[in-house]
């Protein structure tokens, strides 16, 4: 049993969700109880989908238990089936209906349906989210691209191809990177044959096949896929994740040399700000900021060299959530000198960020929770993220565009460069301190705020009415001292009390 | 499916109620964490559960991930499920550790969810033994909070009801007291306590209280008013110590608010009189507020999702006081015994349903097209691109809405998407 307070990923079912709700013609029937059916908000609140995800839950009470949950799943899987017409289905379980052990593949095998249906193995008290995505994605690209004996060899066409794998539903920017992506390939000259799982459907993957190699935007997610698809289809695996200026270079010098295009002109791209913002004078202030940095493997990594190699940050902590990932994280953290920190024990994490005392924090949402409570600028780099990250402006990670991006939101949370100074200089201004935060942010609070406009003269508030706007929400107490003031000058009354303050509320409701 | 029945009015407490199983979209017990751990301050939720009960708390809580909070989980691992002693073991060890990083915690929760109770873990006996062993500085309770057999508002009906051995007794010879009972914000608190003082009701005293240590006593003498009507098994634990309920509907709105303070004056006697006198003005006040939402939501038709059980009262004070049209009424459990009165006001035409088997009863709410839609986080996007006008439902029990001085704001909660509607040019 672990002491959790709050998790960086969630139960492996929900990496199934991800990728059944980032595809189109997928149905995911999932075993489970009542209460499970939270996660569709994650996707139509936190991501803003327009429709419901894909997925059909059981929803089984205690009654059912030992009676009938297995007609209950066949039940459900059976109107599923016939409600949404899927070209393929997905079933499992959660963690409970894991425990009553009713064989999801087994009922829905019995069922006969007239399409594929894939049974997910999702052991819950082991593994997490991204696992759960990766482990579906991977059992997806295996039942529809399968090495099929005597097939004959495919001809490669006159540009070269490739599939881009890893984005899914409720990734951070992935949408985005994706755009951006296929930009870069496109002015390379390589066509893009499937993107998955990101609005592909059960067909598409099973026209994977049909390219030369594979773009791995997510080791997350595809990597496993990937893999696979290496070993029996022979297509070569692109493994550069192009965040930042560099490792985008990277990522097209490796498709160049695996395909026999030529670069250079992509790589002299003029739309690649990062390398000139941060060489501009106004930047130097930048130099050896402290940074901590903290998200799933990919994000951390890249971070961890953007922050180092492209902004001229000093890196005093990198650690990830994703232990399928260490090894790659602690490699990166060795390259800087440090001790990887791998946990998913948010406490563990609050903790290192507090002794390390760094100056900018890239996180995660928890990340920047813990940021905001050390008062320390903060900037979100990976899952998992609030709605907040899910912006209506294109901004990716990937590609030059997504080092711009990379470069605007990190250097935003900071403190600029003369007004450190002045707070050096300065430092028992009452408004302008270093606990106030940089002056540019909305979450500035000057030391001492300004008093609040004082009432007309001639009224007073009783005590008990003070006491009472106290209870109001800070939000709206501005507005209801206001109306509570306007209202008793108008009604010629000297003496604000809790009385007077419901009859304004009352008053100014109509 | 089955239709519904001409009404007979008044006495729709006979009405058919359509029962449906299926697909439920609502949260489990678990979400009452949300806000009982903000209510009693010096207690402390700990779930024992799986990362999806970690995954479900903290996705509902999502917005207010700011301090540490009162609530956590004790996630069970394959090694717990192997061997019952171990889980135990480990439970006493997670316990152990949260009380040495939190020593300001008075009362502890165990709280069940569904894969403890699959395997069958007795929390209850768990609470015993971690009771014994941290005494006197924290008193250990459990309850379930498990979707397998709590819906959403049920959980924190679990918890209170686990919470009633706590309260002292009160005997024969005590002085009758009034209990409001349900977890209110402070604000309405303080303001029906203003109310109960005008009217000379007394003393009165609120379960769950602000703190652990000030659990009111309980006896034969204590009347109860049940401020939320989800609250049935804490309703008759209290009836067990010997507390009597005083039916009436809820206090949403100037005429549940009337209502519901009136069931306690006449338990007090207080004069006809005077209990209009003390209750006319706020009651005023409270219609004033109205008048504005009413306005945009006269003649509106909705349609409740299940979500709290709030369903029926809030749509009783709906269709009686701003002249809305329900189409169904969903709610996740039809508490008869709590809803008596209020099953009597509900308006003709009106389709109560019990459960839910969600794609049917989306099918419901597309052919009925109604003006309004009150329903889950899950839902509300995926209607709202549908062309239909939502509210999200999870608002209503995070926002003060009981009593007078909220009646305005209830409403204004249900007037507000017709507002941005009318004010988006997008």
């Amino acid at each position: 049993m672990k002491l959790t307070v709050w998790t960086y990923e969630g139960p492996p079912h929900v990496g199934a969700m991800r990728i059944a709700t980032a595809m189109k013609g997928l149905h995911y029937v999932l075993h489970a109880p009542q209460g499970d059916t939270y996660a569709d908000l994650l996707f139509t609140m936190i991501e803003r989908r327009d429709a419901r995800p894909p997925v059909t839950y059981t929803t089984f009470q205690a009654r059912d238990l030992g009676s009938d949950t297995a007609q209950l799943f066949k039940t459900a899987a059976l109107e599923a089936y016939k409600r949404f017409k899927p070209e393929a289905m997905i079933v499992g379980a959660s963690c409970t209906a894991e425990l009553i052990q009713d064989d999801p593949a087994g009922l829905a095998r019995a069922l006969k349906l007239p399409i594929p249906v894939i049974a997910l193995d999702l052991p819950s008290y082991q593994k997490k989210e991204n696992w759960g995505a990766s482990e579906t994605f991977y059992q997806l690209v295996r039942t529809f691209a399968p090495k099929v004996e005597g097939a004959p060899e495919r001809t490669p066409g006159s540009r070269p191809r490739c599939n881009i794998l890893g984005p899914t539903a409720l990734g951070f920017r992935h949408r985005d990177d994706v755009v951006e992506v296929k930009r870069l390939l496109a002015r390379l000259g390589v066509d893009v044959n499937v993107t998955a799982p990101l609005e592909a459907t059960p067909s598409d993957l099973a026209r994977l096949t049909d390219a030369d190699f594979n773009v791995v935007l997510y080791p997350e997610i595809a990597d496993v896929a990937a893999r696979w698809l290496e070993r029996t289809h022979g297509q070569k695996m692109i493994r550069t994740v192009p965040i930042g200026q560099n490792a985008t270079k990277d990522f097209i010098n490796e498709i160049a040399a695996l395909t026999g295009i030529d670069p250079t002109p992509l790589l002299n791209d003029a739309d690649a700000r990062l390398p000139w913002w941060s060489r501009s004078v106004d930047s130097n202030y930048l130099t050896g900021k402290r940074v901590f940095i903290f998200g799933d493997a990919t994000h951390a990594i890249a971070a961890a060299r953007v922050a180092s190699e492209e902004l001229g940050f000093e890196v005093v902590g990198l650690g990830t959530y994703a232990r399928e990932f260490a090894r790659d994280v602690r490699a990166a953290a060795e390259k800087l000198g440090l001790t990887a920190l791998i946990s998913d024990d948010y406490l563990e994490v609050e903790q290192a960020i507090a002794e390390l005392q760094p100056e900018l924090v890239l996180g995660t949402q928890m990340e920047r929770h813990i940021a905001k409570r050390l008062g320390i600028g903060c900037a979100v780099i990976s899952a998992p993220a609030h709605v907040q990250d899910y912006p209506a402006r294109f901004s990716p990670q990937m590609g030059f565009e997504g080092a711009n991006v990379l470069f605007d939101t990190w250097v935003h949370p900071l403190v600029m460069g003369l007004e450190e100074h002045l707070l050096a200089m300065f430092r028992e201004d009452f408004e302008f301190n270093d606990a106030a935060g940089p002056s540019h942010l909305a979450a500035h609070q000057p030391a001492s705020p300004p008093a609040a406009a004082p009432a007309p003269s001639d009224i007073i508030w009783s005590k008990e009415a003070e006491a009472e706007l106290t209870k109001i929400p800070f939000f709206v107490r501005g507005k209801a001292r206001r109306n509570a003031e306007r209202f008793a000058t108008e009604q010629g009354l000297a003496i604000i009390q809790i009385e007077t303050l419901y009859d304004a509320k009352s008053h100014y409701a109509r | 499916m089955i239709p519904a029945a001409p009404n007979a009015g008044c006495d729709s407490a006979a009405a058919p109620v359509l029962r449906e199983r299926g697909q439920r979209e609502v949260f489990c017990g678990l979400t009452g964490i949300v806000w009982l751990h903000r209510k009693i301050q010096d207690a402390f939720f700990l779930v024992v559960g799986s990362r999806t009960c970690a995954h479900l708390i903290q996705s509902a809580a999502g917005v207010m991930v700011f301090a540490e909070p009162r609530f956590a989980t004790a996630i069970m691992e394959e090694k717990d499920l192997a061997g019952l002693a171990d889980a135990n073991e480990e439970l006493d060890n997670v316990v152990d550790r949260l009380l040495e990083r939190r020593p300001d915690i008075k009362l502890l929760f165990l709280v069940g969810s569904c894969p403890s109770e699959v395997i069958k873990l007795d929390l209850s006996r768990a609470a015993q033994r971690l009771s014994t062993k941290h005494q006197p500085k924290v008193r250990v309770l459990n309850y379930s909070g498990s979707g397998i057999e709590t819906t959403f508002t049920q959980g924190e009906d679990a918890c209170l009801a686990a919470l009633v051995p706590e309260a002292p007794s009160a005997g024969d010879d005590a002085t009758p007291s009034l209990l409001v009972v349900g977890a209110l914000p402070d604000v309405v608190e303080d303001q029906f306590s203003r109310l109960f003082a005008e009217l000379g009701i007394g003393p009165v005293a609120f379960f769950p209280p602000r703190r652990s240590g000030e659990i009111p006593a309980v006896g034969p003498n204590t009347r109860m008013l049940i401020a939320q009507p989800f609250l049935g098994d804490t309703a008759r634990a209290l009836e067990a110590r010997g507390a009597k309920r005083l039916p009436a509907l809820f206090p949403f709105g100037a005429e549940g608010t009337t209502h519901w303070l009136k069931a306690a004056a006449d338990a007090w006697d207080v004069p006809e009189m005077d209990f209009r006198r003390v209750v006319a003005p706020h009651r005023e006040r409270a219609k004033r507020a109205l008048a504005r939402s009413k306005e945009t939501l006269d003649g509106r038709s909705i349609f409740f999702f299940p979500d709290s059980q709030l369903e029926p009262p809030l749509a009783r004070f709906l269709a009686e006081e701003l002249g809305m049209r329900p189409i169904e009424i969903g709610t996740p459990y039809l508490n008869r015994d709590l809803l008596s009165e209020e099953l009597k006001r509900l308006p003709e035409g009106a389709q109560l349903s019990e459960g839910q088997h969600v794609d049917k009863q989306l099918d419901r709410c597309r052919d009925a097209r109604p003006d309004l839609v009150v329903c889950g986080l899950g839902l509300a996007n995926p209607l709202e691109r549908e062309g239909l006008t939502t509210k999200w439902s999870i608002e209503l029990v995070f926002s003060p809405v009981h009593g007078f001085d909220q009646a305005g704001d209830l409403a204004a909660l249900f007037a507000r998407p017709f507002a941005r509607r009318s004010v988006l040019r997008v």
